[in-house]
């Protein structure tokens, strides 16, 4: 398999008001094309910077971030993205907010009024896939916190992206729906078969879906274990129970103990 | 039943306090050159009524013309200013600069500018109103989401998109709020430039009666700015209402 995201060396300043402060120092990773990767580590490691940096929302000082064999330079614009915050547009209604990136990424662009039923049709059926058949035509606030984050996973994965990069998507939810959502990122993921980057606090959430699990020291943040997770696919819930899960939950929690206390 | 009284207590509290004026000026045997009572006031309503209605209309559109002038800058202003940061912080001294400076003293030098008649009146509205406006749009523009903002430029988007797309719906809330606070304003600079300097008008009656001592026709002129004021509002009101449904909605759901 061929890398899809390769980033090399990576030092990360963020100008403040009070000074630059290091977010990330000496960070490499490497995900392969398809892979699910995972980064977990203490708050304010710089995960969020990671996301910025892949994405190219922000440039590094030095070293360098390659994605599917392009340098990044600016905004990459093969990235789907979905936050903690499902950041849905309470004016639109929940297919016009999946139809939403299809409206500014190239081709769709200048196809999308001509065929505008044509991709309404392909909102919809990746909404059937979340499990939000028939809630197209509703409003994003008639939706509960779970069915919204759905619809934002929807609107990340509607122009078929690449690369999606998920910061803590499911922080927010309860514990059931938040389980219900891991399959179902699961169960995209493995139809879909995009590459997936993953940051997350949940070390469980992160044992159940990813191939790979980086853990980062904390700030300045830099990766100091890659944990491959060698559980076998395709995971259910049940694998949650199963000692050899549990011990991979428990050596990332020792290990991200011990980089809290460094 | 509580809705019925909740619906009926803006007419119950206005006609309250009308009877309770009315009671005071009776029972304390006040002067009627010092306030006169709604009877009078009425009276001298009725009496009066062709000038009043003549003064009312006139009052009320140069207070639209002015307004629809401060809605157009305000929004073009509030883009621009919500746009770029370097616009914004180059721009927000002179606004507020130009803000504290009573309206009352541009007057003068709108007249010498443009003579008695509507046109002071007009811009008075305009420049005492404009300014709500631009900084809700400018807020409404400032406000949005970085993540949301993330997003797109991870698609590829380009600033004008993320105006046109998420920026400016955005902004709706915002502008029709401010609507409200506006239209209200604009009546005020109408008057004031009215009462300083103008052949018509409710100002420009108020100061008339004023000066003849004719209080009771003061007055009535004064309910009568009160009435426009309040229709207009409950006009913008009901637009913002509509436009911004969804404003209303989700901060409802978000709440249940």
């Amino acid at each position: 398999m061929t890398a899809s995201v390769d980033i090399g060396n990576v030092d990360l300043t963020y100008k403040g008001v009070s000074g630059g402060v290091l977010a990330l120092k000496g960070t490499t990773l490497n995900v392969e094309r398809g892979e699910f990767a995972a980064v977990v580590g203490p708050s304010g490691c710089g995960k969020s910077s990671l996301m910025k940096l892949v994405t190219g929302l922000v440039p590094a000082d030095t070293g360098e971030i390659v994605i599917f064999g392009d340098k990044v330079r600016g905004p990459v614009k093969i990235a789907g993205m979905a936050f903690q915050n499902p950041n849905l547009l309470p004016w639109r209604k929940v297919v016009d907010n999946v139809l939403l990136p299809l409206e500014i990424v190239q081709p769709h662009r200048q196809r999308f009024r001509s065929h505008k039923a044509e991709y309404r049709e392909q909102a919809r059926a990746l909404l059937a896939t979340v499990g939000l058949d028939g809630f197209g035509e509703r409003y994003p606030w008639e939706l509960s916190g779970g069915m919204q984050q759905r619809v934002s996973l929807c609107r990340a994965l509607i122009h078929q992206p690449a690369l999606l990069m998920l910061d803590e998507p499911f922080a927010a939810l309860d514990a059931f729906t938040r389980e219900e959502l891991w399959c179902v990122l699961r169960d995209l993921w493995q139809k879909l078969r995009f590459t997936v980057i993953l940051v997350t606090h949940d070390l469980r959430e992160a044992a159940f879906l990813a191939d790979t699990i980086h853990v980062m020291s904390a700030r300045p943040g830099r990766i100091v274990m890659s944990k491959p997770v060698d559980l076998r696919r395709p995971r259910d819930l049940d694998i949650c129970f199963e000692p050899q899960f549990i011990e991979i939950v428990h050596e990332l929690r020792a290990k991200i103990a011990e980089v809290r206390q460094a | 039943m509580n809705t019925t009284l909740e619906k009926l207590s803006p007419w119950l509290f206005t006609i309250g306090i009308f009877v309770l004026w009315e009671a005071a000026c009776r029972f304390f045997n006040i002067d009627t050159f010092i306030l006169p009572s709604p009877s009078e006031t009425f009276a001298a309503m009725a009496q009066h009524w062709w000038p009043l209605m003549r003064h009312s209309f006139v009052t009320l559109w140069t207070t639209m013309a002015g307004f629809a002038l401060a809605v157009a800058f305000g929004i073009v202003l509030g883009l621009i200013v919500g746009w770029s940061r370097t616009i914004y912080r180059g721009l927000y001294p002179v606004m507020i600069g130009f803000n504290c400076i009573p309206k009352v003293a541009v007057v003068p030098i709108l007249i010498m500018w443009f003579g008695i008649g509507e046109v002071p009146a007009i811009l008075t509205a305009f420049l005492i109103s404009f300014f709500p406006i631009v900084v809700n749009v400018a807020t409404g523009l400032a406000t949005m989401e970085p993540e949301l903002e993330d997003v797109l430029r991870a698609l590829g988007a380009r600033k004008l998109d993320i105006m046109l797309k998420v920026g400016i719906p955005r902004t709706q809330p915002y502008l029709f709020g401010s609507l409200k606070v506006a239209i209200t304003l604009a009546f005020v600079g109408t008057v004031v430039s009215e009462t300083v300097g103008a052949n018509a008008g409710l100002g420009y009656q108020i100061a008339l009666a004023g000066s003849s001592f004719q209080m009771p026709l003061v007055f009535a002129a004064l309910l009568l700015l009160a009435v426009e004021g309040i229709a207009m509002y409950a006009v913008f009101a009901y637009i913002e209402v509509y436009f911004t449904r969804w404003a209303f909605r989700s901060s409802m759901s978000a709440a249940a």
